[in-house]
């Protein structure tokens, strides 16, 4: 038999064997930095200093791992139903929606209503959009894959259309919404921590980091200590065995898939709610896509979300600050990594599995 | 503003937005019919547009561009055949992560090479596919609608849109008349079939995708060096997963897939002209509605309420040999 169903000692399967496809693509995003001409320890270094090496650097990292989290989390849920959801970016795009109607025109209400409530209002336009196609997927077998392809675009397409013709600001050109009120803004995490003593470095790293902490128990506790996530699971290893133990895998197809668009609406809590202010063209910005990374790179579990998550953002930081030290790299490197990493950690994740079974394999 | 004089432009807008799309789709067509999923489309082209129009602007060769354009896609398609035909991984995730890592290494590589902001230097006509002007042209251009058609439509098109639609029947012929084709066509539906009559499965689909390589290849080539004058950010913009939608709306059949590309490319044409046209009454036309069109269309026939869109029954799974 090939190498895929022999036993491994867990730390083999769950930890070396991540990190030696991660240190594969690293290498190969090396390769590409010495094609460039330029040193790639010395990259290397720069990008670290960048993601870590400063209050700064340790906030936007955060910040841009707290969008990666909440679509991270998406992937995950639906992968663990047994789905791949490519659409979160255009479910996040359609929170954002949900959640500018409310911040734009329920922000006549206090903060700590306005809050709750752009947030269901988020979940629930992501939850929707994503309804769509599990409802075909579950009802008509209409494959997920390429139904959510064309639903973000789509989103793209309605969303251009609603904030070029709808939303926007009147007499200005750009497409965006005008600026929400201060109590339908985020705090930051520097106004947050103010508040207790604590200095912090102004960055847009605000509380929606703090409710992606919390989805990331959330979605812990329901997919591996309730009934339902049991369900879902054994939806995603085998619809049929579903059936036979009594669980309607389609009912459960549409309810992953209405969790997993309400965590990709959580882009729009960070972005739009918290960091931008306000609605613009194309906030989601890729964190869809990139979600799918954090969730191959984490194995699915949220704690695994987590860590790839503040990974790719330390990665997305640390690339902005190199395209600075180092003109001739840009921060397109980073996009190409988040690419390799998705081919060595999911499309080749078991490329090194039968090596390792010659190492550590018990027979 | 007049139908009649309108149409020429029109139609020859549609051919040459049609192009690139028939060349992804027939790419995704025969990767799909041999039972490997392609995502990757848009990343191969990608990749061929990058590659024709560096080596182009280097050699001032556009041929040269042509072929490292095919070359570089048909690695990536290999690449993608190794993923999931040898180590037996996830088609789609194979897919985006080609699409994503394209989409980033020509952007670093662009910027470190040609230092203009990701872009290749632009083109000088000598080193981009030209128009081919039929014989007479000029004699019958005075002729109305005709000539127009004549000298627009059917010729003056660019020297790569005549191979294109040559490809069509060709890819038919190969696909429905010859041995290859039947197997191709096997290997999708029942793998374990044809491997029990003694024809190798794994040859047949890597050979598929690296012809889908080839005429991805081929598509970028055409969006960098015939349609544009050099390479920009993601300058696909979707196409690949566009031509992908033709092909599930052609139902996985060439002729089929051919129409549903020049319909997508008809309303592409009509889309950018009725940009800023408004309808009395009703306000101006939402182009983002017309261009989303296909997509809508893509999904109400994978809902199964007008037809049905049944791709190749082992399209997605690795072939496993039982042992």
């Amino acid at each position: 038999m090939s190498g895929t169903s022999l036993k491994l000692p867990w730390w083999v399967d769950y930890a070396l064997l991540p990190l030696l496809n991660l240190s594969l693509a690293l290498l190969v995003a090396g390769l590409v930095i010495l094609s460039t001409g330029e040193d790639p320890i010395e990259a290397v270094t720069a990008m670290v200093q960048g993601a870590l090496g400063s209050g700064e650097g340790i906030g936007y990292t955060l910040y841009y791992a707290t969008d990666m989290i909440f679509t991270g989390l998406a992937v995950a849920v639906a992968f663990h139903c047994g789905l791949f959801n490519i659409g979160a970016e255009g479910q996040a795009y359609l929170g954002g929606l949900g959640l500018t109607l409310v911040c734009l025109y329920l922000d006549w209400l206090p903060f700590w209503l306005v809050f709750p409530l752009a947030m269901l209002a988020a979940a629930a336009f992501g939850a929707a959009y994503a309804a769509l196609p599990a409802w075909l997927q579950a009802k008509r077998g209409s494959h997920i894959v390429i139904t959510t392809i064309m639903l973000n675009f789509i989103a793209y397409a309605l969303m251009e259309w609603l904030l070029v013709n709808v939303l926007i600001k009147p007499g200005q050109m750009s497409p965006e919404t005008r600026a929400f009120a201060p109590n339908a803004q985020l705090p930051s995490m520097q106004r947050l921590l103010g508040g207790l003593g604590i200095e912090i470095a102004q960055t847009p790293l605000n509380i929606a980091f703090l409710v992606a902490l919390v989805c990331m128990v959330l979605v812990w506790v329901l997919i591996w200590h309730t009934r339902w996530g049991y369900g879902v699971r054994v939806v995603g290893a085998s619809p049929r065995a579903a059936v036979y133990a009594g669980i309607a895998p389609g009912r459960r197809i549409i309810q992953a898939m209405v969790l997993s668009g309400a965590l990709s609406a959580g882009v729009a809590l960070n972005e739009v709610m918290g960091a931008q202010h306000k609605l613009l063209v194309n906030f989601p910005g890729g964190y869809g896509f990139t979600g799918i990374a954090v969730a191959l790179m984490g194995r699915n579990h949220p704690a695994g979300v987590l860590i790839s998550a503040v990974l790719f953002g330390a990665l997305y930081q640390g690339g902005a600050e190199l395209s600075f030290d180092m003109p001739t790299i840009s921060s397109y490197l980073i996009v190409a990594l988040q690419g390799l990493v998705i081919l060595f950690t999911g499309g080749l994740a078991l490329m090194l599995r039968p090596a390792l079974v010659r190492l550590f394999g018990r027979a | 503003m007049d139908i009649i004089d309108q149409l020429p432009s029109l139609l020859a807008a549609t051919i040459r937005v049609a192009v690139p799309l028939v060349l992804a789709a027939f790419a995704g067509l025969f990767s799909e019919r041999a039972g490997v999923v392609d995502i990757g489309l848009e990343g191969k082209m990608l990749a061929g547009a990058f590659a024709g129009a560096a080596v182009s602007s280097i050699t001032g060769n556009v041929w040269l561009g042509m072929l490292a354009a095919v070359a570089l896609a048909a690695v990536l398609g290999a690449l993608h055949g190794f993923v999931c035909i040898s180590q037996k991984g996830n088609q789609v995730v194979s897919g985006l992560a080609i699409n994503i890592m394209v989409s980033g290494l020509t952007m670093t590589l662009g910027l470190a090479w040609f230092h203009q902001g990701g872009q290749t230097p632009p083109l000088p006509p000598s080193a981009r596919f030209s128009e081919v002007i039929f014989p007479g042209t000029a004699l019958l251009s005075g002729i109305p609608f005709l000539g127009a058609i004549y000298g627009r439509v059917i010729g003056g098109q660019n020297i790569l849109v005549y191979p294109t639609f040559l490809m069509v029947p060709l890819a038919w012929w190969v696909l429905y008349k010859t041995r290859f084709g039947l197997r191709i066509r096997a290997v999708g539906e029942s793998p374990a079939a044809v491997d029990t009559a003694g024809v190798p499965v794994v040859r047949l689909r890597y050979a598929a995708t690296i012809i889908a390589g080839v005429l991805c290849g081929v598509a970028g080539a055409y969006i960098a060096t015939a349609q544009g004058a050099g390479f920009v950010r993601d300058m696909t913009g979707g196409r690949g997963y566009l031509a992908l939608a033709a092909l599930v709306l052609g139902k996985w059949k060439p002729w089929n897939t051919l129409w549903s590309c020049l319909l997508f490319a008809a309303l592409d044409a009509v889309a950018i002209r009725l940009q800023g046209v408004v309808i009395p009454g009703v306000g101006p036309v939402p182009v983002e509605f017309v261009q989303s069109v296909p997509y809508i269309m893509t999904i109400v026939l994978l809902a199964g309420f007008v037809g049905r869109a049944i791709p190749p029954k082992a399209s997605g799974y690795p072939y496993v040999k039982e042992r």
